[in-house]
């Protein structure tokens, strides 16, 4: 699906990738792990042609991406933090991401799951963070993509949204999707996560399941385990 | 790339400040008609204000719309649409709904005051045409320098250097350079540097319509020997036109080798 070959990327003196090489092509939860500034935010931001690679080639179905846009129809993207038009009423907003992008789409069904009603027609700038999260999921989730891409999605939710986020994933996992996520909550990546791509130092340190992360480091938990690889 | 420019465009006259906008045009021709029932000589003095005050809000717009609308852009960038028409459509509707404000706001007070039964009313369309260009002119420049700036702050204070530039400093060198190369013949210097000024440039086209040759100025003599006024009405626009058009294209260029 995703097939990522000698990606490099600087801003400025900051060497972010060097010669990255990644290939995505199962279905399942894919996690990108990484310090801070490790550059899993830019990764996923090339995958969309946000960030203009310096060298190196994206392709998703073997399809080069670079310069193209059409392929994004396949791809839903939540970004981390949610930053809308202020001014825009949240059904307008749903509205208008309808407008742009084709296919048929579940909002109702996902709005009642996340009880987002009530809200419907107030500006996306008097939400509270969590609710504009909420509204971000809506966004995400309702079109039927075969990638769908969250960059740290669980800012900001309260425990029972983020049960019914867990149920999402899993039921898109199901459908037969690729889910990549950014996340520093090492629980949720346990619970749900079928492979880890973890970057370090603008290379991919690691690339495997769970399992074989924390046999490779000797530790109990994920969180020791990454915690060992970072000392 | 419609679809965007629809929502700029209904974004930016659903906001107060296209209304306060409108409104002082409104006002300010109301009050120039009531104190001076002339409509010709309103056009003069109101060519004055348009020439300095167009490229003042068009720059201070575009810039504050690309950055207020960024949360915007980045959410369109990751759906499946054209970088070209994310940026195109944003400029073109704060253009369009600018250029919008002022044609209301000035076309109200003085289609009330007896446009239609005037003999003025090309050169009050010449008018408007020229703050539509030079909006167009200047948000395009606004976006350009937004562009370039990732800081609001140095984005912001750039800009307003440039509208500074072109609406009152350039004057001041050129008539510096004038004072200090007076001996020299400056014709052909003084054609080149209304060209690169798209205030001085919409200001010679008008005064050409108008036909006052007193109200030309230097530049705006030389302009019209060079050319005559018809010609130098068509170079004039022309050259305006060039100034929408590199402008846009760098936007294009630009936006397209841009990390967001």
């Amino acid at each position: 699906m995703i097939k990522i070959r000698k990606l490099q990327k600087k801003f400025g003196h900051l060497t972010v990738f060097d010669d990255v090489d990644l290939t995505i092509d199962r279905h399942g939860m894919f996690t990108i792990l990484g310090p801070n500034g490790s550059g899993k935010t830019t990764l996923i931001k090339s995958i969309l042609g946000m960030v203009i690679p310096d060298g190196g080639s994206i392709q998703m179905n073997d399809n080069n991406i670079a310069g193209g846009w059409s392929y994004r129809n396949e791809i839903s993207y939540m970004p981390q933090v949610a930053r809308f038009p202020q001014n825009l009423r949240v059904v307008e907003l749903i509205d208008m991401i309808k407008n742009f992008r084709q296919g048929a789409t579940n909002d109702a069904a996902l709005i009642s799951t996340f009880g987002l009603q009530p809200f419907l027609d107030k500006k996306m700038g008097n939400l509270s963070g969590g609710t504009a999260q909420k509204v971000n999921i809506v966004l995400t989730f309702m079109f039927d993509s075969p990638l769908i891409i969250l960059d740290e999605p669980t800012t900001g939710l309260d425990p029972v949204a983020l049960l019914q986020f867990k149920k999402l994933i899993v039921e898109e996992k199901n459908k037969g999707k690729t889910i990549l996520i950014s996340t520093h909550i090492m629980s949720f990546v346990e619970e749900m996560a079928d492979g880890i791509v973890f970057l370090l130092d603008g290379n991919i340190y690691f690339e495997g399941t769970v399992e074989q992360i924390k046999d490779q480091t000797g530790q109990e938990n994920l969180e020791s385990a990454i915690a060992s690889i970072l000392q | 790339m419609l679809k965007i420019l629809r929502y700029s465009f209904y974004d930016l006259m659903r906001g107060k400040w296209s209304y306060v906008y409108s409104l002082f045009y409104l006002l300010l021709g109301y009050t120039f008609l009531f104190l001076n029932n002339d409509l010709s000589k309103a056009i003069i003095t109101f060519l004055n204000i348009i020439i300095v005050l167009t490229p003042l809000i068009g720059t201070i717009f575009g810039v504050m719309y690309y950055y207020n609308a960024r949360d915007f852009t980045e959410l369109l960038l990751a759906q499946p649409i054209r970088r070209t028409s994310i940026f195109l459509g944003q400029y073109l509707g704060v253009s369009l709904s600018l250029s919008l404000c002022l044609v209301l706001g000035l076309g109200i007070p003085f289609v009330i005051y007896g446009l239609f039964q005037s003999a003025e009313i090309f050169n009050f369309v010449s008018l408007l045409l020229t703050g539509t260009m030079l909006t167009f002119i200047f948000v395009a420049l606004a976006y350009n320098i937004a562009l370039s700036f990732e800081d609001k702050i140095k984005g912001f204070g750039f800009a307003i250097l440039v509208w500074l530039f072109f609406a009152i400093i350039y004057d001041g060198l050129f008539l510096l350079s004038m004072v200090v190369f007076g001996d020299y013949p400056l014709d052909k210097f003084a054609l080149g540097a209304s060209i690169f000024n798209p205030i001085d440039l919409a200001r010679i086209l008008i005064l050409l319509k108008l036909d006052i040759s007193a109200l030309l100025g230097y530049t705006g003599a030389i302009f019209q020997k060079f050319f005559g006024t018809n010609l130098g009405m068509l170079a004039a626009i022309t050259i305006l036109s060039a100034w929408v058009v590199l402008p846009v294209m760098r936007i294009i260029y630009k936006s397209n080798k841009q990390d967001f």
